[in-house]
């Protein structure tokens, strides 16, 4: 039994969910005793791949060419199916991030494999890979098996807890793909960030506000929490609407699904729709004036009252309690 | 332009979902199906595409007799062909990709445009499952799309950015909320839609290789605690977060 963990860096970095996906992949080893292998892929990525050994990469194969320093779908769809046929891997792990939910369904198809996508948890049961995974934005859970000889998997990033290990040595090999030229057809030309900002994507901690702000002016009082956290803002759907605040910080059904330690929701009433993109963070803080509004369902602590003076008493002693 | 959109028929967010006795799928009753939201990025995307490139767009679900209702729905905002792929099987990703993509091989499409994912299963997978099927690019969850002789000039969300992707046709985009705004049918075109035939097919279904154990709720939260009424709770509440959660 072998499991292959895609581990993905970016700007020659690995991504936090690389070790999340690493860490998972070993915990199905330890209860089976298969064999973790994982596979980068970049330009010059050999020097950061033991770095995946104290999370329990036995062997990692890493595959170099200076035109995989930028993302290309059907390069690495190529490359990462051959490497599992090649390796005769029986589960292949992939994070549920921007780039794993683009090329998982690519590599399942040329593995003719199942895929289970955005999973939350993974377990053996009777010798059988059991998948838990959110549909119907986590109204529903539902466990699904598959079937094909190659078993392809999705994970929800910050569910599986990175764990770092006393850990045994990895080995680093190098892996020459049969890929031709033709598969870099397409690629990313560029890539436009959002100047230094946190994604709520990738946040540890989230102070997202909604309508009861009252208007763009006020979404300071938030930022300057996230600063002191050092969090991310995260905003509803009617405020983005209103172009308070921009898409790219929109949690919810049509906006992003996050799932941080902490979630501080302010001014938002917590209709389903904006549950659906947070309620499987860990701990979730309420803060609205109505103490009826269906966030506090969800919420493990709520202060009922107004955000206005809530939020810059919360700035100050937050800045107190974490020394800043 | 041969453009081809897949639509998929879905629960509206609002509706509460209930499971079936069978305790593997959901109860249908009572529950109001619309057209996937993204799928409506994708419809305006293909009108708009036809508008400016020329060509004509025809409209694919896969699924039963409901899945009708959206398809009357993209002809009302413009498509001019719908059909429907019949089958009633409880289908994963993979199998309802095969029967899209034999589907849109046989049109010989230039583009076909899906939403991001269905809300229903969350998978998002059918759209590059298909191009990889017929051996063509992909590009997802796409905010801003342009094609010149052939060239497709595509920008996708990624964590923290944009990703501005190059390809060529014929070409797979998933469409992402802000790709544009759906136009709402008008009357002429709602009363068109209703005599437009829908085509029915039968496709060779392809066997399922996701199978469903159990659905299940997720497990009710217990009640949080309200720490207080005004700002005099904070240091209260910081010391919860510090203290008993430990997440500061
Ligand atoms: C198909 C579809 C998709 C959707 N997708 C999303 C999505 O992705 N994300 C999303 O968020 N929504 C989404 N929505 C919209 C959703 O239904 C709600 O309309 C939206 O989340 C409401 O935003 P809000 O909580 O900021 O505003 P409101 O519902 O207006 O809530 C404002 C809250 O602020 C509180 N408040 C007011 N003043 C104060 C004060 N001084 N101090 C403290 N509290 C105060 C009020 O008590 C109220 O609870 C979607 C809807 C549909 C139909
Ligand atoms: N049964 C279906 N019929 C037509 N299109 C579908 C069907 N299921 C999914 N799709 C398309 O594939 C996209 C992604 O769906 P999914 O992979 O199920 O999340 C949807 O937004 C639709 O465009």
């Amino acid at each position: 039994m072998k499991i292959l963990a895609f581990a993905e860096q970016r700007e020659n970095k690995f991504r936090k969910t690389a070790f999340e996906v690493v860490t998972a992949a070993k915990k199905l080893a330890e209860s089976s005793g298969a064999e973790v292998v994982c596979v980068v892929l970049g330009d010059r990525v050999k020097s950061i791949a033991p770095s995946l050994g104290v999370y329990g990469a036995g062997r990692i194969i890493v595959v170099e060419d200076p035109k995989l320093s930028q993302y290309s779908t059907t390069a690495y769809a190529a490359i990462v199916a051959e490497v599992a046929k090649k390796e005769g891997a029986d589960v292949v792990l992939f994070p549920a991030t921007a780039l794993g939910k683009d090329l998982a369904p690519r590599v399942a198809v040329k593995l003719d494999a199942g895929l289970a996508a955005d999973c939350t948890a993974l377990r053996w049961e009777n010798s059988e890979l059991l998948a838990t995974r959110p549909i119907f934005a986590g109204k529903i859970m539902t466990d699904v098996r598959i079937s094909s000889k190659y078993k392809v998997f999705t994970l929800r990033p910050n569910v599986f807890t990175a764990v770092a290990g006393s850990g045994g040595v990895a080995t680093v090999e190098g892996y020459t793909p049969q890929i031709g030229d033709g598969e870099y057809g397409t690629r990313v030309r560029e890539i436009a960030q959002s100047s230094g900002k946190i994604d709520v994507a990738e946040a540890d901690i989230i102070v997202s506000g909604g309508r009861g702000l009252k208007g763009p002016e006020h979404f300071k009082l938030i930022e300057e929490l996230a600063a002191v956290l050092g969090a991310a803002v995260g905003a509803s759907r009617a405020v983005v609407d209103a172009g308070w605040r921009p898409h790219d910080e929109q949690v919810g059904q049509t906006g992003k699904t996050v799932s941080p330690t902490l979630y501080i929701a302010v001014g938002i009433s917590g209709a389903i729709q904006h549950l659906a993109g947070m309620s499987s963070s860990k701990y979730i803080v309420a803060i609205n004036k109505d103490k009826d509004a269906p966030i506090f369902q969800v919420a493990d602590y709520g202060i009922v009252g107004d955000a206005f003076e809530i939020l810059p008493a919360l700035t100050q002693e937050a800045r107190k309690l974490l020394g800043k | 332009m041969k453009i081809v959109v897949c639509v998929n028929h879905v629960p509206d967010s609002e509706t509460k979902i209930k499971l079936s006795p069978d305790g593997k799928s959901i109860d249908r009753t009572g529950v109001n199906f619309i057209i996937n939201p993204y799928d409506e990025f994708a419809v305006e995307e293909a009108l708009r595409l036809k508008e400016k490139h020329g060509g004509d767009v025809t409209s694919v679900s896969l699924g039963g007799d409901p899945h009708k209702e959206t398809l009357r729905k993209s002809l009302a905002m413009g498509a001019d062909k719908a059909v429907l792929l019949k089958d009633d099987a409880p289908r994963d990703t993979f199998s309802v990709a095969r029967a899209l993509a034999d589907y849109a091989k046989e049109l010989q499409a230039d583009i076909i445009l899906f939403g991001k994912q269905s809300i229903d299963s969350d998978d998002a997978a059918v759209g590059p499952m298909v191009a990889e099927m017929l051996g063509i690019p992909s590009v997802t969850v796409v905010v801003k799309l342009e094609i010149k002789d052939g060239a497709v000039l595509a920008e996708r969300e990624i964590e923290g950015g944009h990703e501005h992707v190059e390809t060529r046709l014929p070409v797979v985009v998933t469409a992402q909320k802000g790709l544009n705004d759906p136009r709402y049918p008008s009357l002429k075109g709602i009363m068109a839609a209703k005599s437009k035939p829908i085509e029915e097919r039968k496709p060779s279904p392809a066997a399922n290789k996701v199978e469903v154990v159990a659905m299940h709720k997720p497990a009710a939260k217990a009640a949080g605690k309200i720490v207080g009424t005004d700002a005099t709770a904070v240091p209260e509440l910081l010391r919860l977060l510090h203290e008993e959660a430990k997440v500061l």
